[in-house]
């Protein structure tokens, strides 16, 4: 039997990589996936938490994937502005390395 | 679904998500990226959450990854050569990442209920995705909306990062 905990932490786990992702790499892109990953790994301990709390009628708490869907939504759009930003820095600075990016850096 | 598909899918989504950091070329991270959001979405119909599982394939394995990919063609992005690795600015970044698991391996070790499996459903199948719309366009009406805007600005946006400006 799988229970919630199985689901929560391949979720951390989840989390945790792509938490790693941002932190090692230096490449723009590849920081992107990572924080896809994050989000990803947010909504399935959503879904787990949402299978786990059965409501009155003995569903799925529906609420729950209703923010999931929001998620997915904004993070669809988060993509698109940061991979536009991304392209907008690489036609004036011919690089996606976050270490050549270092004008507002103190 | 038995407890055998949920570790087969739940390694899949882990060994390739640990890929999309590993891989040095970005298409190679990109693709990783892709089996790991499909073996994501197989843990969500786990769930019985069939249209978050549909969604996720949909939305992530279809446009957003074909997004990152057009993104790399467009740019002619290549694998790293091999530069000098910062090995005290890496050893940190891991270090904080482990903490981070560490800590929530022991949050989920004691709480109780994460020792409990799933809460059998009324059905063999349930119609989630008329739940999900009466809720989204009931209760959730105005933060939906809001979403729409949201999107909508995006769209505006990205439009006006992408033109190039006249000189």
């Amino acid at each position: 039997m799988t229970t919630l905990g199985d689901y929560l932490i391949v979720s951390g786990i989840l989390f945790a990589i792509g938490f790693a992702g941002v932190m090692l790499r230096r490449n723009l892109l590849i920081i992107l996936m990572s924080l896809e990953l994050m989000l990803n790994a947010a909504n399935l301990s959503l879904v787990a938490f949402s299978r786990f709390r059965l409501d009155s009628n003995g569903l799925p708490n529906y609420n729950a994937q209703v923010f999931v869907f929001f998620i997915i939504t904004v993070a669809a759009a988060e993509v698109a502005v940061g991979l536009a930003i991304l392209v907008a820095l690489y036609r004036t600075r011919q690089t996606t390395d976050v270490k050549d990016i270092s004008s507002l850096k103190f | 679904m038995s407890t055998f598909l949920f570790w087969i899918f739940a390694l899949l989504t882990l060994i390739f998500g640990a890929a999309v950091v590993i891989n040095r070329n970005p298409v190679a991270s990109a693709l990783s990226l892709v089996v790991s959001f499909l073996g994501l979405a197989a843990l969500f119909m786990s769930l019985n959450a069939y249209f978050i599982g549909i969604i996720q394939v949909l939305v992530y394995a279809g446009a957003v990854m074909v997004l990152f990919l057009f993104i790399i063609m467009l740019l002619d992005l290549r694998a790293e050569e091999g530069r000098q690795i910062n090995w005290l600015a890496s050893a940190g970044g891991l270090a904080v990442a482990l903490i981070l698991l560490g800590q929530i391996f022991s949050v989920v070790g004691h709480l109780t209920i994460a020792h409990k499996a799933f809460p059998p459903l009324p059905g063999a199948t349930i119609d989630d995705v008329r739940h999900i719309g009466a809720a989204l366009f009931g209760n959730y009406n105005l933060p939906f909306q809001i979403v729409g805007v949201l999107v909508l600005v995006a769209t505006i946006g990205v439009v006006l990062l992408s033109k190039r400006e006249p000189r």
